[in-house]
């Protein structure tokens, strides 16, 4: 394939000049809103790491003021550069937040999806792309909300990520912020899910059946579902919360409630439960909405570097599927401790034992498909195959979890943080880097550096697991996740509590590794190899047909699929890849 | 290359976009309220004691606009009929009967609000009095929604049918899903709130 780079620029339709704000900064184009949420998200992410780095030192050296950056936190949240405990509660509920709603999931659906969808199924772009657009700017807004939180009086949100109720009905005026800044954040992702189910029904290529789709394609098919359907039962509790919080009701506040010795003068007769059925109905879908994307990724990066077929497509979407059903009836596995009842607890174990399955599944079949490849073991297959062992952790320490009468020694521990965060950190995150090292060709027309990749991986892969392994240690120790001097009034804890500063150091470490890869990503953008080729990776799917970064409409001529989505290796081809594209020789 | 079936239907999937479009998103809105009815029902359950609807409310009003509300469902068919068979001004007087009748609504709607306010009767007075704001007001913001919609559809949005007739006729439809949606959801408001 001969490199069209050059016939990009111009390409352009010219009766019609887009001026510099429509062309960047109000774009329609999906690619251009995909790199804006791209960066919004990677920003994000690395602010929320930031925080997290510093409630580390809080843990690692409680009452120690915090280097470098202590002076400039303020009075009002370290005097002194020693952090209060209500600044630490700030940091965790926001930490929490900005990982989860502004960070993966912008970056998992917002940047790839909107980026990769579209060419991947052939298509001149989203189905809506005003919507689109729209999409971004409500995420925007919704990130400017969260953000501005920490500017008013009594700081941001503090209650948790979770902010259950009553706490965060009593919260300061952080907590309004952020009821306001999720109401952006759903609207966006409700523009954005309608955007995506439509786009993949209705703008798939001609011949590109539903079978024929990318198993990536798949993913953000079954996370959209996800976040159209179960974002809104969040969005009730928020503007119950908010009513709760502004207009003095008390849906979340049971009667006679006391704070601080004083009767709260509301007029009671609310439940609290109420709010957490409510946010784990969106919660616990949220994790599928965070993993399935980054499963998609996965898939796609081993198939092209193992040379092979995926092993068992077809039961990795059926699986998929499922697993989208299934995870609309799992939620209340987080809310054994509240006294629900055996038979409410027993129902949600069996439901939950089920839909770790269809992950087992997909996982399995990820593993099998390595079996006999010849592996390229390059930077985006490295933090591939790295995701598989990693998820696997994540996934098994989660088995204890979802059963009620283990749960209750777990619940609420370091334990519970170790769970989640294998399942999303070097889960997720070692997913979405692999996609960013993998599609960075396409869309910049340049490789990442190969060195840098490669000592950003092997940091991040050693030290992400120096953070989150030895919590399970802790976990099991008893010691509880919401303390803020990391548990030094534990009795029976004494003797784990050394973990707390290798776990610093490892995530100080970690944030060190990070840095090659924001220099690699800068340095690579203008200075980094040139591909010579518009398929660089030899690969079969639609959006190495584009040209190279592809142009505003995506394909030069309408195309035609005529196979699945990963034939490689095909017995008597004379390459040992075949584009879904190519036509078959009679 | 444009994006298609903006205007045509995909002949394997039977739909154009913007009517799968506007499904997904209702059953986005079924569940935004569906939490909001379970809420209530889990709440009503779990009450010592629950007022019935008809101890405080006027059923009378609130009959009324349910009837307001289904004629501006029927007038919105009409619409949307009347630009099937190309008629445009019918067309206009039809969805101009549709806005008149949603106001209507929100000035009965208002009136009933003023005479809870009157009687010291507010959000914080108990979780029914909480519960009847959060869903009517949240309802009142759809049907406002709806105005602005079928507003700028009678206005300067119906350019599009000298230029594109057969799209336009789409958005219309589209309009009137929406407000179909928002007429249900008050047809199960009012029961709920009023006669339960």
């Amino acid at each position: 394939m001969e490199h069209t780079a050059g016939l990009a620029h111009g390409e352009h339709d010219t009766s019609h000049e887009l001026s510099f704000w429509e062309k960047y900064i109000f774009s329609q184009d999906h690619k251009v809103i995909g790199i804006q949420y791209g960066i919004t998200a990677l920003l994000f992410l690395l602010f929320g790491f930031t925080l997290m780095i510093i409630m580390r030192w809080q843990l690692a050296y409680p009452g120690q003021p915090i280097p470098l950056i202590g002076q400039w936190l303020g009075d009002a949240n370290a005097p002194g550069g020693i952090m209060l405990p209500e600044f630490y509660n700030q940091l965790g509920a926001m930490h929490g937040t900005i990982m989860v709603f502004l960070g993966v999931v912008p970056l998992a659906v917002g940047a790839f999806g909107n980026y990769l969808v579209p060419l991947q199924i052939g298509a001149p772009d989203m189905a809506f792309p005003k919507l689109n657009m729209m999409s971004y700017w409500s995420y925007f807004l919704g990130g400017v909300t969260m953000l501005s939180s920490f500017f008013v009086p009594g700081g941001a949100a503090n209650s948790g990520w979770t902010s259950y109720a009553p706490l965060a009905t009593i919260a300061t005026t952080g907590q309004t912020f952020w009821l306001c800044g999720m109401i952006f954040l759903i609207t966006s992702s409700l523009l954005g899910s309608v955007n995506f189910i439509v786009t993949i029904v209705q703008l798939r290529a001609k011949g590109l059946t539903f079978m024929r789709l990318p198993f990536f394609v798949w993913a953000q098919l079954v996370t959209s579902f996800l976040l159209l359907l179960a974002f809104p039962p969040l969005e009730a509790a928020g503007v119950l919360q908010l009513m709760d919080r502004l207009a003095g009701t008390s849906f979340f506040l049971p009667s006679g409630l006391v704070i601080s010795g004083q009767p709260l003068h509301v007029s009671g007769g609310g439940s609290p439960i109420l709010w957490q059925h409510l946010f784990w109905f969106l919660a616990h879908p949220e994790v599928y909405v965070l993993i399935l994307p980054a499963m998609g990724i996965v898939a796609e990066i081993i198939a092209n570097n193992t040379r092979k077929p995926l092993w068992g497509y077809k039961s990795m979407v059926y699986a998929t599927i499922f697993l989208g059903f299934m995870s609309f009836i799992v939620w209340a596995h987080h809310m054994f401790m509240t006294g629900m009842g055996t038979v409410i607890s027993a129902f949600f174990q069996t439901t939950t034992m089920i839909i770790s399955i269809p992950s087992v599944i997909i996982l399995t079949a990820l593993l099998l498909s390595l079996y006999g490849g010849s592996i390229r073991f390059t930077v985006p297959m490295l933090f591939a195959t790295a995701f598989l062992p990693m998820f696997g952790i994540g996934g098994l320490t989660g088995l204890p979890l979802g059963l009620a009468p283990s749960d209750i020694h777990l619940h609420d521990t370091y334990y519970v943080i170790g769970h989640f965060h294998y399942v999303v950190a070097p889960g997720t995150l070692f997913a979405l880097f692999a996609g960013i090292y993998y599609w960075f060709p396409k869309v910049t027309g340049r490789q990442m550096n190969n060195a840098l990749g490669r000592i950003h991986f092997f940091g991040s892969f050693i030290f992400i697991n120096g953070i989150f392994m030895p919590m399970f240690i802790e976990g099991l120790a008893g010691v509880s996740r919401r303390l803020y001097d990391g548990g030094q009034q534990y009795a029976h804890a004494q003797g784990v509590l050394h973990w707390n500063v290798f776990m610093s150091i490892s995530a100080f470490c970690l944030f060190f590794f990070q840095l090659f890869f924001i220099i690699n990503f800068f340095w690579s953008m203008k200075k980094g190899k040139k591909v010579n080729s518009d398929n660089p990776w030899d690969a079969t799917t639609l959006e190495w047909d584009t040209p190279t970064p592809p142009p505003h409409g995506n394909f030069i001529k309408p195309l035609e699929v005529f196979r699945g989505p990963y034939e490689y290796s095909v017995p008597g081809k004379s390459r040992d890849f075949v584009p879904q594209s190519e036509q078959e020789k009679v | 290359m444009q994006v298609p079936y903006t205007v045509h239907t995909r002949s394997d999937t039977g739909l154009y976009n913007a009517k799968l479009g506007i499904w997904l998103f209702l059953s986005s809105e079924v569940m935004l309220f569906g939490a909001l009815f379970s809420s209530y029902i889990l709440l009503r359950v779990g009450a010592d004691t629950w007022p019935h609807g008809y101890e405080h409310l006027n059923i009378p009003l609130g009959t009324v606009n349910t009837a307001v509300l289904i004629t501006s469902s029927v007038t919105m068919v009409m619409a949307w009929a009347s630009l099937m068979m190309k008629d445009f001004a019918k067309y206009r007087s039809y969805l101009g009967a549709t806005i008149l009748l949603a106001i209507v609504f929100l000035v009965i709607k208002g009136f009933e609000y003023a005479a809870k306010f009157e009687h010291g009767l507010y959000p914080s007075t108990s979780t029914y009095f909480g519960i009847y704001f959060t869903l009517t007001g949240l309802h009142a913001l759809h049907i406002i929604g709806g105005i602005v919609v079928n507003a700028y559809l009678w206005g300067p949005g119906s350019k599009m049918w000298k230029t594109d007739p057969e799209r336009f006729t789409h958005r219309i439809e589209i309009a009137g899903l929406y407000w179909h949606f928002v007429d249900i959801v008050w047809i199960f408001l009012f029961p709920m709130l009023y006669l339960l």
